[in-house]
Formats: C-alpha cells, structure tokens, sequence
C-alpha cells in the first residue's frame, strides 16, 4: 500500500509542470492570501507588542474617574499632593517616586503624507524620566526645566518634520527647542516629545492641573492600598490601575480592529484561493483520467490515487505558503507603521513577523490545499476503471 | 486444444442505460475460453467487444449472469478484491499504451510489482527481465515520449507480463501501428503464447492481425460465430 501510494504521489507531483501556469496561478493566489494574513498579523502583534512593552507592572497610573485614557482625564494639584501621601508607593530619599504628568496634543507634519497628525506633548518632571525604565538619551541631552527645551521620541524623528536634534519649532504659542533624541524601543514613549512639566503648564495655560500620576508601587501589581486609600476619601473622585493593564486596555480597540479588517479579509481570500485550487485539482483529474483508470486496472486500490491527488494540492499549496510568508517577512517584517492609537494620537509600531506566525500562514495554505484538493481526490478515486480503454492519450 | 476452461461465461446480460434509453449488448450469452489458447475477437465496431473484454478482465461487471475465472466466479467479486485479482491475474494491453508519462519505462513496467510483497531489488530483476523479454533492456530510463509507439507498446507488454499472470487482454494492441511494426508487436504475443503459456485474448479489427492467433471469434449481433482458422 505504501509503495503504491508513493508511486502515485509521484506522479502527481511530477505532473504538475504539464499544467505550469494553472498550478502557478494557484500557487501565487495561495501564496498572496498567506502574505496578505501574516502581514495583518504581523501588523497586529508589534502594535500589542509595543503598547504592552510601553507599560510596567511596579508602575500605576492615576486618573480622573472614568477617563479611559490618559488625554480624557484631568486631575489637579491638590489631588496631587494628596496621591503622594497613599500607601503603597514607594519611596526614596526625596519622597514618594509619583510624577504628575501632563499630556498634551500638538500638530505636527507626517513625513510621508505632509499632512497633520496629532503628536503627543508630555509635561513631566525629571524625576518622572527616571522612573521609567528602558528610556535613554541617544543624542543631545535631557531638556532642563524652566527652559523651552524638549526631547523627542526616536520614532518621532523619523515620522514628523523638523525635529531634528538642534532645530527650533513652534508648538502652541511658544518655541521649543529639540535639546535630545531619546529611545524607548518598543514602547508608545518613542512616538512622544517631552518637555518639563511647570514649563508646559504655563506655556499652555494649564496652571495648576495634569492629566495623570504615575507612581511607582512598593509591591509590583499590588494597587490595592491606592485604591482604599481613593474609596476613603471624597475629595478623589480617582482610579487606579497598573501602567501594564493600562496600555493592554488600550490595545484592544486598535488591535481588535487591525484583527476585526485582517481576519475576515484573508477569509474571503482564502475562498478565491480554495476556488483557484479546486480548479487546477480537478483539471489536474481530468488531464489524468486515463492515467488513474489505467492504475486501477492493473489493480491499483482507489486509496493510493485519492492520496496522489490530494498530496499534489497540499504540494501546490506548500509552495504557495513558503513564498507567501517569504514574501511577507522580506516586505513587512520590521516595516515601520503609525497608527491612531489611544487617545487619536499617533502610535508608531514595526511589524513583527516571526516563525511562529509563519507557521500559522503556512497552515493556513495547507487548509486551503486540503479543502481545494479533497474533493478533485475523491473524484479520481471513483473514475470509472473501463476508462482505460476508451479514452485516447 | 486443451480442455481445461480458463473462463466460463453463462447467461451473461449486458445492458446500458443512458437516460431513458437502455442499450442491450449482450443477452444471454454462453462461452468457455480455454487455458493457454490466444483468441482474436473481431466484429464490427459498436458491437461489444471491448465491453466483453472489460467483463474479462474484471473491470466491468455483467448486468446479470455470472463470469467465472478457474471456477471462481469473478463477476460477484467485491471492488477491492476484484482490483486484487485483477493484479494477480490480469495484464492489460491498451491501443494507445497507457503509459504514465512522468515515469520512465522501467518504473512504468515496475508499476504492477508495487502491489506485490516484494523488495526493490526483487522488483527490479523482475523489471530487467520483462524488459530484455521485449528488446527494451537498453531504454530502461528512457520516457515514453522518448520511444516510439512500438517501444511503446512494447514497454507496455513488458508491463502486462511482468507478474506472470495467467491472462493477457489486448485492445487493438496494434491499432496505432504500421504494419512492419504491428507484426512484431503480433510475434511478441505470439511467443507468450506459444512459449510461456499465456492465454491471449486480443481485440482487433484488422484481419491480418488476427491470424496471429489461434482462434478467430467474430461477435455479431451479440453472439459468437465461431471461426477456426
Ligand atoms: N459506459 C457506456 N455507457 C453507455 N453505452 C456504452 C458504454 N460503453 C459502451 N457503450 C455502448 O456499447 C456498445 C458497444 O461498445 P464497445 O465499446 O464494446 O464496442 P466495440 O465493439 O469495442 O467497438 P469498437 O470496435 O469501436 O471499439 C456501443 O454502442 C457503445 O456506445
Ligand atoms: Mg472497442
């Protein structure tokens, strides 16, 4: 049976130059419905990946009762100086480690479209640079405060005009100039510019309030002691939660999303690709139906040509699997794209296409070839066995 | 002539129904076929002798009758045994070849052998000796477009014998021939038969082809008229 079985696959296989540019077809309609899936899952998993490695589990984030995000929520001085003194938080020489931060939405020109986007402007102080881990100056140096100085994100620098290191540029009603480049790979950070956070209340007449407090925790996860500590007091109409659950709130709106269009959209796909697949698998039957009947009666079982038939279109749709997520990772794999994120502002993220999603694409084609191949198969293996001797080659 | 029957038809029908209409080939037909004899059919065309050789050979079934093959009755066989006795039993000899395209001739002729509890190295003596029977041991890499149709044919005989079956059914094996051709293709057959004791039984239209046999049978009408030759 194995040797049967085997001698038929073969000469599937090696039949499938004879209907060159069908299976060629098929192989490149496989092939683009693979690229075009991992590229939305590629697209998928680096926005998750850089908003989930933008937030920490020691870190909490504060802000106004049912905010959702950091642009909605608005708190002030007074409940600033309040959060310090909850447990919980850790401390240092200098006090509790929180930072009221501000954050703000400036204009600035995309690179590539020469249009507006919305460009995320954070008031922080020095002390709220330190706390964060990951981030670094690359070029230039930290702004200082009480001057018009800002740093911008990495990310920034390579998808907005004139923020070259050096450079003078006007945000709100004042000048600002760009004093260093910062890196924060992975992270929303890198698509933000910074400035220091008095500097920024007063250029934008935001005396007195900031949109969130982020505080490191004693105890990693644990907000718990913030929490009671907000419930007890009336005047912080406040919540609380861990930065990491933060950002993973954030991703799912744009994640689901890029899933919600990606998914359905390679589905429909993957259909013309199934039709494209019947189509070469059953001209494949037809080309060979004299073949198979010839097989069957020197006593070949219907098995070994339902198996030959089969492997052929799994051999096809391989083929287009490979190059297809090939074809993705040259083309998508750490392409950089923005997108809006939370808040409408601009998150710049890469795609991310890694061996694990190419196998997925790889067992998507095969789907698409077994669907596409199983039903030619069952034909050729029911072709009436007198056709040996009827049909001419 | 030998008296032990290889075949035994009785009260074969075959009809065929094609829509409303059902075409009757064969009623009530009754014959034996001995052990070693080489027998060409003849007939005119549409008059059911490549359905008669179907029936032989186990590819096809009578619509009522029974067809018994050394006292085993072949026509109440089930697909997968039949398909077994068909490898065990049954070398088939098509006017246009059917040889696979993509295998060369020797993986062509080592086809029927696959069914059979055999190693490679079993398989390939086997192969090596079907071939050198026909005069093709040279073209055992050779594709079938890269022989003639008589190589061809012949590769296809090499096929045909290359399990030592007991019957040969031929179909116009020489119908795609020139005659110098079809004579050796016709020797062929006829030095299985003579000398390896192959009972033939071959299909053809042409006259000359047919005195390569031992016995002329011409169907008519869906009976036999017996011919000695
Ligand atoms: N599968 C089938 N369905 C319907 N009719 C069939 C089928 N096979 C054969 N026939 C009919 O049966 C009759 C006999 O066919 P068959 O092929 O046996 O003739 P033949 O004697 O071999 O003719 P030829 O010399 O042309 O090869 C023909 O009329 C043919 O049309
Ligand atoms: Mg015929």
């Amino acid at each position: 049976m194995l040797d049967q079985t085997f001698a038929v696959i073969v000469m599937n296989v090696r039949s499938i130059p004879d209907r060159f540019w069908m299976s060629l077809v098929t192989i490149i309609g496989i092939g683009v419905v693979v690229a075009v899936l991992l590229a939305f899952l590629a697209m998928g998993n680096g926005f998750r990946a850089t908003l989930q490695g933008s937030g920490s589990d020691d870190m909490a984030i504060v802000m106004r009762s049912g905010a959702q995000s950091e642009l909605n929520s608005v708190l002030m001085a007074e409940q600033v100086n309040l959060i310090a003194t909850a447990p919980g938080i850790a401390s240092d020489q200098s006090g509790p480690v929180i930072s009221a931060e501000l954050y703000l939405i400036v204009d600035a020109v995309k690179r590539s479209t020469q249009t507006q986007a919305n460009l995320p402007f954070r008031g922080l102080s020095i002390k709220g640079v330190e706390m964060r881990d990951n981030i670094s100056i690359s070029e230039g140096r930290m702004f200082e405060p009480g001057k018009n100085e800002i740093v911008v994100g990495r990310a920034v620098l390579s998808e907005y005009e004139g923020f070259e290191l050096g450079k003078k540029i006007s945000l709100g009603k004042a000048a600002w100039e760009v004093v260093g480049i910062f890196d924060a790979p992975g992270s929303v950070f890198a698509s933000e510019i910074w400035t220091d956070g008095l500097t920024l209340q007063s250029q934008f007449n935001r005396n007195n309030s900031y949109q969130i407090i982020r505080a490191k925790l004693a105890n990693a996860g644990d907000v718990k002691p913030i929490e009671e500590f907000i419930e007890n007091d009336k005047r912080l109409n406040l919540e609380v939660g861990t930065e990491k659950d933060y950002f993973s709130s954030q991703t799912k709106g744009t994640g689901d999303l890029i899933f919600k269009i990606g998914i359905p959209l390679s589905i429909i796909m993957a259909f013309g690709a199934i039709a494209g697949s019947l189509n070469t698998m059953y001209n494949s039957v037809a080309q060979r139906t004299t073949e198979v009947a010839t097989l069957r009666a020197i006593g070949f079982s219907s098995m070994p040509v339902f198996i030959g038939t089969l492997v052929e279109s799994l051999v096809l749709s391989l083929i287009g699997g490979v190059v297809g997520s090939i074809a993705a990772y040259l083309f998508f794999d750490g392409l950089t794209a923005a997108t809006l994120g939370a808040s409408f502002t601009q998150i710049v993220f890469d795609f991310q296409i890694n061996s694990a999603t190419m196998v997925n694409g790889i067992v998507v084609a095969l789907i698409i070839g077994f669907v596409g191949g199983v039903f030619p198969a069952a034909r050729a293996s029911r072709l009436p066995v007198v056709a040996a001797f009827s049909a001419a080659q | 002539m030998s008296a032990d029957v290889l075949f035994e038809l009785k009260n074969v029908d075959k009809k065929f129904v094609r829509g409303k209409e059902t075409i009757t080939i064969f009623e009530d037909l009754n014959m034996t076929l001995d052990r070693g004899d080489f027998i060409a059919i003849m007939g005119p065309s549409g008059s059911g002798k490549t359905t008669l050789l179907n029936m032989l050979g186990g590819v096809d079934r009578p619509s009522a009758g029974k067809v018994t093959f050394a006292g085993e009755a072949i026509s109440s066989l089930s697909e997968s045994d039949l398909a077994k006795w068909r490898a065990d039993h049954v070398g088939f000899i098509f006017q246009f070849y059917n040889l696979m395209p993509m295998l060369s001739a020797g993986h062509n002729v080592e086809l029927p052998l696959l069914l059979k509890k055999m190693s490679k190295a079993e398989r390939h003596k086997h192969v090596a000796a079907a071939l050198k029977l026909v005069h093709l041991d040279e073209r055992a890499s050779h594709k079938p477009k890269e022989l003639s149709g008589g190589q061809q044919q012949r590769v296809a005989i090499a096929r045909a014998i290359v399990t030592d079956p007991d019957l040969l059914l031929c179909d116009e094996p020489t119908g795609d021939l020139d005659r110098a051709t079809a004579t050796k293709i016709l020797e062929m057959l006829q030095m299985l038969n003579q000398e390896f004791n192959k009972t033939i039984i071959m299909v053809t239209h042409d006259p000359e082809a047919a005195k390569f046999a031992k016995r002329q049978l011409h169907l008519d009408k869906g009976q036999f008229v017996d011919k000695e030759i």
